[in-house]
This record gives C-alpha cells, structure tokens and sequence, in this order.
C-alpha cells in the first residue's frame, strides 16, 4: 500500500512501480471485500464482515477529523446516528408511500443528514481547534444525545425506531433480506467511500486539512483561513459518518439512542487510533481489529473491556502511531533486505512478553472472579490450560509471570532496540529511507 | 415558592461548590501541563468508592482523610509512568491517555464494585436534620459538605496566595510558557500539582459519595458537564471555573425543581394533532431538560464568546 | 504614487504596557527596508501587526494604500504580503515539496478546492518546481521538513514566504543562527528573489542589512527614533547613542 498514505510523494517523482504498488493495493483492497464472504460462507462470518465493513466506513470519516485534520473529536457518532436516524425514517417513508427509490440508494440519505448536520453544528464547532475543539465535541455530542431522549415521536425513546429493509424495492431481482446481499449493500459503499474519501486527501482542500494539523498558525499566512478548513472538513466527516450510520440502521433494521452516544464516539475513536492515524489504511485496519476484539473478547471474558481500554492506553503510550504505523516502519527494512536482522530480537523479546500479558490476564481475571463472588467454582482458562481462581498456586503464578516477565521483557526489548538500529543504519547505507 | 428559592439555592450553591473541588484542580492541571485530564471524573470517583470501602473497614472520618491521600498517590502515579512518557508524542496523545485511563478505571471499578449503587451512608454524627425552612429539613450532612468544600477553597486560596508553589502556579495561569523555566524540579512540580489535582477530586468524591449516588456511572455522568464548566468558565482560568460551576450548579439545581412546560403556560395542544416533534417539546418539562441545560449553555456561550466567559486565551 | 506599507500613529499596548506607541513607518514600493534596533525594541512585534498576527490598540497601517489594519492574517496576505518568521515555521509531517505547493494553493486560485486533484494542476505543479529551484531544494523535495538541517528549513521558510507571489515580503531575522557562508548564501537568495518586490527585513546582522537596505529604519522602545539610507543612519548620532553605540558594550 504505497501511496496509501496520508502524505503521499507527488505523481512527479512516480516511478510506474510505485503506480503499479498504488494500484495493486487497491485492487486487493476491492477483491477482498467481494471475496471474503465466499471464501467464509458461515452466516456468522457474513454478520461479522458486514460490521467491519460499517465500522470501516466510520472509522475513515473519524480519521478526516483526527490523521488529515489534527481535530479530536468525542462526539463524531452524533453524525452517525443521525444518518441513521433520517434513514431508518426514509426507509420507513419509502415504504409507506410506495416510492421508487431501492435500498441501495438509502444510505445517500444518511450521508445528506450527516452532512446537514455537520453543516449547523460545525460552524461553531471549529472555531477553534485542539482541546477547546475537543470539549466542545463532548459537549455537543452530550446535548444531541440527551435531547433524543426528549424528542421521543422522532427518536422513539429508549426503544429507538424500527424499519424492514426489505419492503423498499427490490433492485436486479435483490430484496435485502439475506445478510450476503446486505453485505454486498455494505461492502459496494465500503469501496466507493473509501475511494472518495482517500480522493478527498489529494484535493488542494485535502492537502491544507494536512498543513492545518501541522501549523495553522502559519496557513493564516499563506492566504488560507483554517476555520474555513477545519470546518470544510468536518461537513465531509459528517457526510461518511452519515453513511456508515445509514448502513449500520439497514443492518440491524432500527436506529436507537446508543448510536448517538458517548460510546459509539468513544469505539470509533479506539478502532481509528488503535488502526493508526497517521496511513489511509490504518482505520480499515482499526475497525477489523475493533470488531474482532468486541465479538470475540466478550465471549472469553466478562471484563473484556478493561482489555479493551488496557490496549488502547498500551498503544498511545508505546506505539501512539498505531498498528498501522509498527507495520509501516518496517517497510525500509524489507525493502532493503535487512528485516533479518531484527527478527532474531523480536522472537526473543516475544516470549517474555507474552508470558508477561499472561501474568497480567490471570491477574484480572482472579480478581473479576473474586470480586463476582464465585472464586471458589471458578476456573479461568487460559490458552485451553485451566487455572482455579481460588487457589494460591495460580496466584503464585500470576505473580511470578507478571513481575518476572516484566523485568526480562524489559530487558529483550532493549535488544530489540539495539537490532533495530543495527537494522535500520544498515538499510540506510543501502539507500532506503524511513 | 419562597421555600423552594432558599432550598433550590442551597443545593445549587452546594453542587456549584462540589463542581469547583473539581475544575479547580483539572483548571490548575491545564495550566500547568497543558493537559486536559479527562480522567478528572474518574478520580472523583475513585474517591467515592475508596471512601465507601474505607468507610466500611475504618469508619467514615479516617477515610475522609485516607481516601484523598490513595487517590492523590494514583494520580501522582499516573503522571510519572503515564503522562510523562507519552508527553513527547504531544497534547492529543496525552488526552488520549487520560480517556484511556478513565474508560479503564470505570471498567476495573464495574469489575471490583459491580454495576449496582453502593449502601454508602451519611455517618451516624451527621445524620439529622441541620434546621428546618417551612417544612423542610434541610440535613446536617449537606451543611457539612458545603463547610468541606468552603474551607478547601479558602485553603486553596491561602495556598495560591502564600505559598511558593501558589505562585508558581499563579505565574503559570496567566503566563503559561514560563513552566518551562521552572528548570530540574519541573519534573517533581507536576507530579505534586497532578496528585493536588486528582486528591481534591476525591475528596469531593468522599463527600458527596453519600449524598449523591456512588455508582461506576458516576464519572462519565459528571464528566462531561465538568468540561463544560471550564470551557464556559474559559480554559485556564481558576475565577472562570468558580463562576462557571456556581452557575451551573445553581442553573442546573433549579431547572429540577421546575415542572412548568409550554403546555402548562399556554394550555395542550389540539389533541388531534398527533404526536409530532412539536408536542415533544410543548409538553416537556423543564426539569426534564434539567440534564441538557449546561451543553445548551456551552453552545450559547461559544457562539456569543468563543474564549468563554473569563477566558484570555486564544488556544 | 502609494506606498507599499505605511504605518501612521500605531500604537499597541498589552494591558498597561504600551509596547509599541506612535509609531511611523513609510516603505515605498519597490525598495528594500531593513528594521533595526535593540532586543526587545519591538521589531518582532512590529512584523506581526503589520501582518495581522496582532491588531493594533491604535491607528492605521495600510497596504498599496488600502487599510489593512484589523483585518485577518489571512485577508492582509491576499492583499499581496507575505512573512517569514523568526523561528523555523513550517509544516513538519509534510515533504518539502508539499510545504511549497501549499504555499502556492491559493495564489493560483485553487481556494478550497476539494474536486480537483492536486497532482494534476500544471500550473501549481510549475510554480512549486520553480520556487523548489530556487531555494535550491530541488534534491531534498521527498523529504519532511521536520528532518531537513537547520540552514535548509531556513531556507524552506523563505520559499513559502515566497511561493505565493506577494509584492511586499517580510522577512524576520532570516539568517538567524547561520554560519558565514549560509549567511552569505542566504543573502544572495533574498536578493535575487526579491527582485522587483518590496521586502521589509529584520535583522540584527550589520553586514547583511548594510549590504542589502535602501533604506533602513531604528526602533528604540516601540518608535522609530531614524530612518533614511545606510549612509544618513550610519551618521546619525541619535543612533549611534541609542543603538550602534550599545553593541559595542
């Protein structure tokens, strides 16, 4: 993925390699959404992908606010569950007044929504950037969603609003009932979404959201007002959040209070910073890891938040560019040949750890066991080997893997750093640059 | 009417001050370190339930004191193997880990305390009635926590006033870019001026762990309208918090008490209109948007003020 | 004909500190102006009303003869100024060759622009591979300009200032920190790039504003204490006690 960067060489210094890089990710990118769901045939697999997808979406128009423009936001679903909202209330109109218009096209009016609304609240919005911006995020995100509570004829109350995707028209023979052409419905805007939001990053406006992350003190001097920019490209984010919002309400037929609230802004905010921020691809790869985590971790664990949250301070401390960013940085070394070099250090830091993470885990999960209450029945199975909450040995041995595997993977870690920069002055002497 | 102004005051003031134990301390926090701590709430209530636990082991008056102390050692904790690590990556990454942090203090707080309200209960010494207005009683405890939190304030202010690292904090309000010059104990300063910050949150969270709810919502409940305070106070200023969260308090305390709707003004609408959007909002009352008055308030004072109301600066 | 900057009776005060009062400086178009004094005399400041950094307590700045004063940064540099800062102010995560075509975005008219593909705009193309050129940048185009040396990101400064073809150019301290030979290097690149405009220089090296001024002016504690060409400032015995005479201390 090449070019799938948020700062891209320029086409002037393109090699026709590089195009063909440029292509072929993107190519991947397209075969791999069509291909997935049937290579994994399952239903489940089908509702797994379909929520990647939609996070996908999401997770891009987060990173226009947060990688392209420098803008934390912590009420970017407010945009999102409106889409959702306005489609789930179009779909039900269509339906009720027999109009013409297929499922396909319904996710154009979250779109409009988010953007609408990212119109009126924006302006004040991004007066100002950074932590104001950020508060003002919350506090508006706050006031949408309480007040949903309040309008119950548009918002339904707690219960939300209700639709049926499939009395809307049927297109080329395709109702919408079966979740594989729901998917298809999710994976078509999936592809044209991120080809227009990474379009969008190659605009002039594109190219200035990136110098106001930068210095907007020193675009005021170049001719350009940042407010207009930050404001710019928040109505863009609107409009993708709006789309993803319109998706997730056909999938799951009703739009409620918790697509508006402070945890949907809070998921969105994890899987694009956990992705990476700072590629184009790394919110597609945040919204997979995100959704995997959230399907798979809660039927493992009852905590399965903490390790959530332990996770996302894990990467702002050590990795704050992301997952994206520990792949990306390896690029030189592959292309220079010299990615030997390091893997030696990496599989000796590995096992201490992950024998670390293991202390870790027993160490909560012992706690979450006593503090429910039921210690004394409770096995915690780790890696298929069972350990009693209940008995000292397995204290013993949380123990002994947390602190020790603490120290020595402290200590391999040092010689991962050593190797890397073994690594990387080699890979310099042969000419590539990080 | 006149008994609900004097009660609805009370309370108001009460809650405003509760609020200023906290964006006292998030305000110094931001001056000082230019971070905002969205974590702030979760300290408040890791106050309440270790004042709740404590409570339980060694009585109420020790852990008045014990708690503070615990939560102000985490804080401390938080800002020499957290915040100082991840403070070369910036502002962003660092209010990064404080949402992080209290995502993940809610979570283990769920984990150890479960998701139900604790039996945390008014001591036994305090436990009646202070005096009565007209008919109501107003209760000793209440009276106690407004005294906590007056003579926190006053210290506050001798502290400010008195003391070296008052002034130094005082420089660094209106002057933020000398921090820097504080030289090798800068180190040290913030990591006093973090645990000063997150132990009065728990002591608000002691207090008021009692008379409030003490829940493992409590933070993200109270969160949210602490930043509003100090956005419509204006980032970085301590006088602008103090009027901000007196304001709301008192805004938010009287909207409760209010049962008056458009309906009751100018009468139902047609009943056969239907429901629509309009009857939503002829019909509700306004201590049913008590909870959103404050965000209202923000947007009013961004649109009208954007450095809020005793704010100086620009960024 | 109009001046290319005139500041009449400019006053800016901080609270109860008057940085800058009754302060008059006329630049005509075309000449090349250098700003002097002692630290903390207000130059910096100076720059940054002029520039809309600031606005002015007091009084009226314009530009070619329209009142700038008040307005936006931004408004006063597409009215044709633009300015250079005194520590290094560019757009670190971007290459060098996208801190200049930012720099040129709007003065090839692209605005907002968010229909068209940036790679594909010739003209923009042209004007950033002109001024890369210049700067002599050409060899360091794919690198961020937050890993370029010192010299070169002074450099890079100078090229945004520039890129985006404004008549009057400002330029704080730009050899600032260099060696000699950078120095001398750096000269030679405002000379030839100024070429036709009107550039207003704060410096505080001697030989570089004596070897480059038409005309230069002495700040001394907000007001311009002399004015003139080399030869009148270099005989002004106000300056000399005020200003020339304190270097030598």
């Amino acid at each position: 993925m090449t070019e799938l960067t948020s700062s891209a060489p320029s086409p002037t210094g393109s090699t026709p390699a590089r195009n063909i890089g440029f292509y072929a990710a993107w190519g991947i990118f397209i075969l791999a959404v069509v291909l997935l769901p049937l290579i994994f045939r399952s239903g489940g697999s089908h509702t797994t992908f379909s929520l990647i997808g939609i996070a996908a979406i999401f997770a891009l128009s987060y990173n226009i606010l947060l990688g392209q423009t420098g803008l934390l936001s912590f009420g970017h679903a407010v945009y999102y569950g409106l889409g959702g909202f306005l489609a789930v209330h179009g779909m039900n109109a269509i339906a009720a007044h027999g109009l013409p218009v297929p499922l396909p096209f319904v996710p154009l009016i979250g779109g409009f929504a988010g953007l609408m609304f990212g119109i009126v609240i924006g302006w004040v919005s991004t007066q100002r950037a950074g932590t104001v911006f950020a508060m003002i995020s919350l506090g508006i995100g706050e006031l949408v969603a309480s007040s949903s509570l309040i309008l119950r004829s548009f918002f339904g109350g707690e219960a939300g609003i209700t639709t049926n995707r499939t009395d809307l028209p049927a297109l080329f023979g395709w109702n919408f009932g079966p979740q594989i052409q729901v998917y298809y419905l999710i994976g078509f805007w999936l592809v044209i979404s991120a080809i227009a939001m990474y379009a969008l990053t190659r605009t002039p406006l594109g190219r200035m959201c990136n110098a106001v992350r930068d210095n907007p003190e020193r675009v005021q001097f170049i001719g350009y007002d940042p407010h207009v920019i930050r404001y710019l490209s928040f109505c863009f984010a609107g409009f993708f959040a709006g789309i993803a919002g319109a998706l997730a309400a056909i999938n799951f037929e009703i739009a409620n209070a918790a697509y508006l609230g402070a945890v949907q802004s809070g998921v969105v905010l994890f899987a694009t910073f956990i992705g990476g921020v700072s590629y184009f691809f790394g919110p597609i790869l945040g919204a997979i890891v995100v959704t995997m985590l959230q399907l798979e971790l809660s039927d493992v664990t009852t905590v399965w938040q903490l390790y959530f949250g332990i996770i996302f301070i894990g990467i702002v401390m050590f990795a704050p560019g992301g997952l994206a960013s520990l792949l990306m940085m390896h690029r030189p070394l592959v292309r220079a040949g010299t990615l030997s070099m390091i893997l030696p250090a990496y599989l000796i830091a590995i096992v201490p750890t992950l024998l670390f993470a293991c202390g870790v885990i027993l160490t909560i999960e012992i706690l979450a066991a006593y503090s429910q209450g039921n210690a004394a029945s409770s096995t915690i199975r780790l890696f298929r080997i069972p350990f009693e909450a209940a008995n000292p040995m397995t204290w013993l041995a949380a123990a002994v893997l947390t602190i020790g595997g603490f120290f020595v993977a402290r200590m391999t870690w040092r010689g991962v750093t050593a190797a890397w920069d073994r690594a990387m002055t080699a890979a310099r002497e042969r000419g590539y640059h990080a | 009417m006149l008994e609900l102004i004097v009660i609805s005051t009370l309370n108001g003031v009460l809650f405003g001050m509760l609020l200023f134990l906290l964006s006292s301390g998030l305000t110094v926090i931001f001056s000082m370190m230019g971070v905002l701590n969205f974590a702030h709430a979760s300290f408040y209530m890791l106050g309440a339930f270790f004042g709740y636990q404590l409570t339980r082991w060694i009585g109420f008056w020790p852990a008045l004191i014990l708690a503070p102390l615990l939560v102000g050692a985490v804080g401390m904790a938080v800002e020499r193997y957290g915040l100082r690590q991840t403070h070369k990556h910036g502002h962003v990454a660092e209010l990064l880990l404080t949402f992080g942090l209290a995502f993940a203090i809610e979570q283990v707080v769920q984990m150890i305390w479960g998701k139900l309200p604790m039996d945390y209960r008014v001591p036994e010494l305090l436990d009646f009635p202070a005096f009565t207005i007209f008919s109501t009683n107003y209760p000793a405890y209440k009276m106690f926590m407004l005294l906590v939190s007056v003579v926190i304030f006053i210290a506050l202010l001798v502290v400010l006033k008195r003391t070296r690292v008052g002034l130094i904090v005082q420089a660094a309000l209106t002057h933020p870019s000398m921090v820097a010059h504080l030289g090798h104990n800068v180190g040290r300063v913030f990591m006093l001026v973090f645990g000063v910050g997150t132990a009065l949150a728990a002591v608000a969270g002691v207090i008021a762990g009692p008379a409030l709810v003490t829940q493992s919502d409590m933070a993200a409940l109270l969160g949210p309208i602490l930043f509003v305070v100090i956005v419509v106070g204006g980032l970085g200023s301590l006088p602008g918090a103090f009027f901000a969260s007196l304001l709301i308090g008192l805004l938010q305390t009287f909207a409760v008490s209010m049962n008056g709707s458009l309906a009751s003004v100018f009468g139902p609408l047609d009943p056969s209109t239907g429901a629509s959007l309009l009857t939503d909002v002829w019909n509700v009352t306004i201590a049913q948007i008590a909870p959103i008055l404050p965000y209202v308030l923000l947007v009013l004072v961004l649109i009208v003020r954007p450095m809020g109301l005793m704010g100086t600066r620009e960024t | 004909m109009t001046n290319a900057i005139e500041m009449r009776a400019v006053e800016k005060a901080f609270g109860n500190v008057r940085i800058i009062q009754d302060l008059n400086l006329t630049v005509a178009k075309g000449e090349r102006h250098a700003i002097i004094g002692p630290n903390g005399a207000g130059k910096s400041t100076t720059f940054n009303l002029i520039s809309g950094h600031i606005a002015p307590t007091s009084g009226d700045i314009t530009l070619n003869g329209e009142r700038i004063s008040g307005l936006r940064p931004f408004e006063i540099n597409r009215r044709g100024l633009s300015r250079s800062f005194q520590v290094t102010n560019v757009f670190a995560k971007m290459t060098v060759w996208e801190n200049i075509r930012c720099a040129v975005l709007w003065a090839t008219g692209q605005r907002y622009a968010f229909w068209k593909n940036v790679d594909n705009l010739p003209e923009v193309r042209r004007r950033t591979a002109e001024i890369l050129e210049d700067i002599h940048l050409t060899h360091r185009r794919d690198v961020p300009a937050g890993l370029l040396t010192y010299a070169e990101q002074r450099e890079l400064e100078i090229g945004i200032t520039i890129a985006g073809g404004a008549n009057v150019i400002m330029l704080d301290e730009p050899t600032a920190g260099m060696s000699n030979t950078e120095t001398d290097r750096a000269v030679a690149l405002i000379r030839r790039l100024t070429e036709g405009r009107t550039l207003v220089i704060v410096e505080h090296d001697m030989s570089v504003v004596f070897g480059l001024a038409d005309r230069i002016s002495v700040l001394v504690y907000g007001n311009i204490i002399a004015s003139g060409t080399p030869e009148e400032i270099r005989g002004n015995p106000k300056v000399k006690e005020a200003y020339l005479g304190e270097e030598e201390h």
